[in-house]
C-alpha cells in the first residue's frame, strides 16, 4: 500500500475574480439523464466521457455562454476592496523553536522530507492535474443558483456567489475526496436503514453529475425552464422538495444530492480562502471567527470582553 | 509482489500510536531489539503541525487528512443480530487514526485516570446493590487490576504526557480544589491546570450555584513549558482551539511524536517502519506460540518479520481484527455467550446540550483546549443508583476544544431552518452566543453487542472487514437521560436565553452518520477468567502467551472518562510485568488460570 492519497491543499485552479453570474441564461440543449458511471450523456464540456457526439453549434453556444459569463462585469462587493490592516502570519514560532527537543526532531524532519512528497512537488502535481474544469457551464449555472439560495446574500452578509462557493466546489471536484478516493467505494452496494450511513456507489463528482442533470430534467418537466431561470421562491420550493426527498435520480435519492450541496456550500462559505471560497474571509467575518490567528494566550480569561480582532487567513490576508 | 523474510528481532510492535510507542520505549529500555510497524506514513509536528497550513478546518476536521482512509480498510456496522451489516463508507461517528503517532497526534488531550469502582465494576455493583441489580444480557466484568496497583503507572503516564490538572488529595491529604470524587494520588499533576475559558468559567460558577462540585479537567496540554522524564520538551498551550483532529503546532499537546518518539529514536536497538500494514500474526504449528508477523510494504511486497514477542497496539478494533484474522483466541459467539475475541465491545455514551446565552454575551467558542470544567457528581457510582435501577454514569463538562465555523454552521437544532437566510441568522447567533455542555457517559457491555468478521465485504488486502454489532440499550439510555436532566439547575443559574437538551432517545438506534467519539472499547478484554476475557490482567493473550494486546480493547466495559489515560497506564503496567517477570521466565503465561 501507499500512504493515503495526498489531499491537495489548494483549489484546483487559481480562482479568478470574475465568475459566472447567478442567472446565466439557459441557452443549452436540454440535458438527458447521465449514464450510470456518472458521466453526462450530452455534456459538451467533458470531452473524455461524452457518449453522444455533440453538434458543433451546441459547443459554440456553450462556449459563448461561458465566455460571456467570465466577461460579465461583477460589481465588486465592499468586502472585495479590502485593505490589509495587520499581518500576523507566523505566530508562536519562538515557542515552537524552543520546543525542539533531543535533536530528534531534526532527524524526524529530514526523514519526513525524504519519505514524503515535498510540498512543492505536491503543488506542481496539482497544477498539472487541474486544467480541465469538472462542471459544464450549464451545470455551473445550476450550482451557482442553487448555492445562492442555500446561502443567500442578505443583511447578515455576502451570499454564496460573492463568497466564491461554486468555485470552491469546482475545486473540490478535482481532489481525491471529489473522486471518492476517501470513501470506501467497494461493492456490493446494498441499501439499509439511514442510520447505517451512506451506501451509494457514487463519488461526490458522480453525485453532482447525476443530481444536477436529474434535478434539471425534473424542473423542466414542471416549469419548462431550467432551475437558474426561475424566481427565487420557486427555486426555494424546488430545493425544499429535494431536501424532503420528493424524487430520485437513478439510484440517487434527491435528499442525498441536496445534503451534498448543502454541506459543500457551507464548507465553501467557511473554509479558508486558499480553497477558493470564503472570499476575503466574508464568511468568517459574518460568523465572528478569527481564522488562523490561533493564539488566544492573552484572551482566554478576559471574560467580559469579546475577542476584538478580525480574521487572518492561512495566506496572511487580514480582515 | 515479492515475499521476503527478514532477520528475527526480539520484539515486534504493531502500531505507532500511544500504546505502541510506550511499549516500544519500555522494551528498548529493557535491551530488546524492537521493530515498530506502522501502516500509515511518517508524521511529525514539524511537517503535519506546521503553522499556519496545519490549522485548516477543511483539510483537518472535514476531509480527515490525518485519519484512516476508509477506502483502504473500514468496518461494517449493524444494530442487531438479525440485520445485514453495511460498510462504514464515510468517516463520521468515529475517526480512527493512522500514521506515526496514531490518533495520539490528533487527539484532544483530555487525560483522565480511571475510577477505582470502574476497574472492579461487577464486584462493586454486586457488593453495593446485590447481584440481581445487574440486568439480563449485561456482561458486567472486573478488569482484574485495581486502582491501587495501577496508581504508579497513571502517575508515570501523566509525567510523560505533561498533564495539567489540579489534584484533590495526595497521599490522603487535601492539597487543592480538584475533583473531590477522584481517587487518591501519590503525587500532584506535573503541571497546574489550564486556565478556564469563558464558557468553562460560566459553567464553574453555575455548577457551584446548583450545588455540584466543579473542577478543572485534566488535560495533556501543557499549561507551562515542560520537559518530561524522557527529556522531551513541550511548549505552552496558547488555546489555539485546534487540538481535536489536528497536530499541535505549539508542541503543547502531548503526542507520541513529541513526547516519546524523539527519545525512542535514540535507542540503537529501535527500528520504525512506516507504510507497513500488518496482515496477521504468524503462529507455529501448535497455534500456541507466535513466530512473528507478516506485513505488506508500500510496494505491495509481503514481508515476514520473525520475532520472539509480538505486541499488538494497532488500536482497539484493529487489535481485535488482527486477533480474529490470525486465529488468536476463540471468536465470541453471541448465541452461546462463549468465546472471548470480539466479546464486550463498547463505546462511549455521549450527548451534547447546547446553551444559548443572551446576545450581549460572546462565547468566543473558537478559543479552546483540552481543558475545561467538569462535575463528577453523576459519574461512575458517585451517586446512589439503588432507586434508579441503572448502572453507570457521566461526567458533565464544558470542554471547549475550539469550535470552527464549518462544524458550527453545519450543526442545527431539530426543527430549525437548515439553509437560507433564516438559517444563516441562526447559525451566526449560535456561533457567537452558544456553547456546549457534554454528558460523556459510560456504555455497558451486552451479550449481543460484539465484533466479528464480516461475511461479505473485504478490504484492499483481500481480508474480511471487521463487523460491529452495536446498539444503545435501555440501561444506557436511562443513564444518559437521568444525568442530562441534572443540567436543569445549571442552565437556570447560567441565565441562558435558550437551551437545546440532547439526550438518547429510546428506540433511536446507534447512528454512524453523527460524530460521537472515537472512544471505542472492548472486544479483547482483560480479566481473571479465560472464559470471559481474551487477555489476562497483564494484557497477555490467554491462548498465545508471547502476544500482548495493548489498547482500549482491554476495557471490559466503558467508563465515563476518556480512555487514553487508562490505555497509557495499562501499557506501562503491562510493560513493567513483561520486563520484570515475562522476560525472566520461559515465555509462558504470567497467570495460570
Ligand atoms: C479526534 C479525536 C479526539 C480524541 N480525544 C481524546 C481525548 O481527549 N482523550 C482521550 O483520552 N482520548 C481521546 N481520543 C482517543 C485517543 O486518540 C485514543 O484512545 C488513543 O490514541 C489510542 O491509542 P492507541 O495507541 O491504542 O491507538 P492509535 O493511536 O489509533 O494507534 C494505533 C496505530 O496502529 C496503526 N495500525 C492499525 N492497524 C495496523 C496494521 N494492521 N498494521 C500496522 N499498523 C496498524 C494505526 O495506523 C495507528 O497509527 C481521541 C480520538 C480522536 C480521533
Ligand atoms: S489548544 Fe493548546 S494544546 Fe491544543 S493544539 Fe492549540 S496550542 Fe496545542
Amino acid at each position: 500500500m501507499t500512504d493515503a492519497p495526498h489531499t491537495p491543499r489548494r483549489p484546483a485552479s487559481p480562482v479568478s475574480c470574475a465568475k459566472p453570474a447567478a442567472n446565466i441564461s439557459a441557452a443549452m440543449a436540454p440535458l438527458s439523464l447521465p449514464t450510470p458511471d456518472g458521466s453526462p450523456a450530452a455534456s459538451p464540456m467533458t470531452s473524455s466521457k461524452t457518449n453522444a457526439p455533440v453538434p458543433s453549434h451546441v459547443k459554440q453556444q456553450v462556449r459563448g455562454v461561458e465566455h460571456m459569463a467570465h466577461d460579465a462585469a461583477i460589481t465588486p462587493s465592499p468586502s472585495s476592496a479590502f485593505k490589509p490592516k495587520r499581518r500576523r502570519v507566523v505566530q508562536g514560532l519562538g515557542t515552537s523553536m524552543a520546543a525542539l527537543s533531543l535533536g530528534g526532531l531534526a532527524t524526524q524532519t529530514a526523514e519526513a522530507a525524504s519519505s514524503e512528497q515535498s510540498p512543492a512537488a505536491t503543488a506542481q502535481h496539482q497544477e498539472a492535474g487541474t486544467s480541465a474544469r469538472f462542471f459544464t457551464a450549464a451545470e455551473f449555472a445550476f450550482l451557482t443558483a442553487a448555492c445562492e439560495r442555500l446561502f443567500p446574500e442578505d443583511d447578515m452578509g455576502p451570499g454564496a456567489t460573492m463568497l466564491g462557493v461554486p468555485d470552491f466546489i469546482e475545486g473540490q471536484m478535482n481532489t481525491p475526496w471529489g473522486r471518492g478516493e476517501k470513501w470506501f467505494m467497494s461493492g456490493p452496494h446494498r441499501t439499509g436503514p439511514d442510520n447505517l450511513g451512506y451506501q451509494l456507489p457514487y463519488s461526490p463528482r458522480q453525485i453532482y453529475r447525476i443530481g444536477i442533470a436529474g434535478t434539471q430534467a425534473w424542473v423542466r418537466q414542471q416549469h419548462n425552464a431550467p432551475f437558474e431561470s426561475l424566481p427565487s421562491t420557486t427555486q426555494d420550493a424546488i430545493l425544499t422538495a429535494l431536501e424532503h426527498n420528493a424524487t430520485q435520480f437513478d439510484a440517487l435519492p434527491a435528499s442525498a444530492f441536496f445534503e451534498q450541496l448543502r454541506s459543500d456550500t457551507i464548507e465553501g462559505a467557511f473554509a479558508d480562502p486558499i480553497h477558493g471560497g470564503n472570499r476575503h474571509m466574508g464568511g468568517w467575518k459574518m460568523m465572528g471567527f478569527p481564522g488562523a490567528r490561533a493564539d488566544y494566550m492573552d484572551w482566554v480569561d478576559r471574560y467580559e470582553t469579546p475577542y476584538p480582532y478580525g480574521p487572518v487567513s492561512i495566506s496572511g490576508e487580514t480582515g | 509482489m515479492a515475499e521476503k523474510t527478514l532477520p528475527p528481532v526480539d520484539a515486534v510492535v504493531v502500531g505507532a500510536g500511544w500504546a505502541g510507542s510506550i511499549m516500544a520505549k519500555e522494551l528498548c529500555e529493557a535491551g530488546l531489539s524492537v521493530v515498530m510497524l506502522e501502516r500509515g506514513g511518517r508524521r511529525s509536528t514539524a511537517k503535519d503541525g506546521a503553522y499556519p497550513a496545519s490549522i485548516d478546518e477543511l483539510e483537518g476536521a472535514t476531509r480527515y487528512k490525518l485519519f484512516q482512509n476508509p477506502a483502504q480498510t473500514t468496518v461494517t456496522v449493524r444494530n442487531r443480530l438479525d440485520q445485514e451489516a453495511l460498510p462504514y463508507r464515510r468517516l463520521a461517528a468515529f475517526l480512527p487514526g493512522e500514521g506515526v503517532g496514531g490518533a495520539g497526534l490528533h487527539w484532544t488531550g483530555v487525560h483522565f485516570r480511571a475510577m477505582p469502582q470502574d476497574l472492579r465494576l461487577r464486584s462493586h455493583i454486586t457488593e453495593r446493590y446485590g447481584k440481581t441489580f445487574i440486568p439480563d444480557g449485561m456482561n458486567l466484568q472486573d478488569y482484574g487490576v485495581t486502582y491501587e496497583e495501577l496508581e504508579p503507572f497513571f502517575d508515570r503516564a501523566e509525567k510523560v504526557f505533561g498533564t495539567s490538572g489540579e489534584a484533590y488529595t495526595v497521599d490522603g491529604k487535601v492539597v487543592g480544589k480538584g475533583n473531590p470524587f477522584a481517587p487518591d494520588r501519590s503525587d500532584d499533576f506535573p503541571l497546574p491546570p489550564l486556565r478556564d475559558v469563558y464558557t468553562a468559567h460560566l459553567f464553574r460558577k453555575a455548577a457551584t450555584e446548583a450545588g455540584f462540585h466543579p473542577y478543572a479537567m485534566p488535560a495533556a496540554n501543557a499549561s507551562h513549558p515542560y520537559t518530561n522524564p524522557y527529556g522531551a520538551q513541550m511548549g505552552p498551550c496558547n488555546f489555539c482551539g485546534y487540538c481535536s483532529d489536528y497536530a499541535c503546532y505549539m508542541y503543547a499537546k502531548a503526542s507520541p511524536n513529541v513526547n516519546i518518539l524523539p527519545a525512542l529514536r535514540q535507542h540503537a536497538n529501535f527500528t520504525l517502519r512506516s507504510n507497513a500494514h500488518v496482515l496477521k500474526v504468524l503462529l507455529d504449528s501448535t497455534g500456541k506460540k507466535a513466530t512473528g508477523v507478516v506485513y505488506q510494504d508500500a510496494e505491495g511486497n509481503h514481508i515476514t518479520q520473525p520475532a520472539g514477542l509480538v505486541i499488538l497496539a494497532a488500536f482497539q478494533f484493529h487489535n481485535v481484527h488482527l486477533m480474529l484474522l490470525s486465529g488468536i483466541g476463540k471468536p465470541y459467539d453471541p448465541h452461546s455467550n462463549s468465546g472471548t475475541v470480539g466479546r464486550n465491545f463498547t463505546y462511549q455514551n455521549i450527548t451534547n446540550t447546547t446553551v444559548l446565552m443572551p446576545p450581549t454575551r460572546s462565547t468566543d467558542q473558537f478559543i479552546g483546549s483540552a481543558g475545561g470544567v467538569a462535575i463528577d457528581d453523576f459519574n461512575c457510582d458517585n451517586f446512589d443508583h439503588g432507586p434508579l435501577g441503572f448502572i453507570g454514569g457521566s461526567p458533565l463538562w464544558v470542554n471547549q476544544a475550539g469550535v470552527k465555523p464549518i462544524a458550527g454552521a453545519k450543526a442545527t437544532f431539530p426543527g430549525a431552518p437548515r439553509w437560507g437566510s433564516a438559517w444563516k441568522k441562526q447559525a451566526v447567533d449560535t456561533y457567537r452566543h452558544a456553547f456546549t455542555i457534554n454528558a460523556q457517559g459510560s456504555n455497558m457491555a451486552y451479550r449481543d453487542v460484539y465484533l466479528d468478521l464480516d461475511p461479505t465485504w473485504t478490504n484492499v488486502y483481500g481480508q474480511p472487514l471487521l463487523r460491529m454489532t452495536f446498539d444503545w440499550k435501555d440501561n444506557d439510555i436511562r443513564m444518559n437521560r437521568h444525568v442530562v436532566s441534572k443540567l436543569d439547575g445549571v442552565v437556570k443559574a447560567l441565565g441562558a436565553r435558550d437551551v437545546h437538551y440532547s439526550m438518547r432517545e429510546p428506540g433511536k438506534p446507534f447512528d454512524v452518520r453523527d460524530y460521537q467519539t472515537t472512544h471505542l472499547c472492548g472486544g479483547a478484554v482483560m480479566g481473571d477468567d479465560p472464559n470471559t476475557s481474551a487477555l489476562n490482567r497483564y494484557l497477555q493473550s490467554w491462548d498465545v502467551p508471547n502476544v500482548f494486546v495493548v489498547g482500549a480493547n482491554a476495557f471490559p466495559q466503558g467508563m465515563g472518562y476518556n480512555p487514553t489515560g487508562l490505555v497509557a497506564a495499562l501499557a506501562y503496567w503491562s510493560a513493567h510485568h513483561i520486563r520484570t517477570q515475562w522476560l525472566k521466565g520461559n515465555g509462558g503465561p504470567l497467570v495460570t488460570p
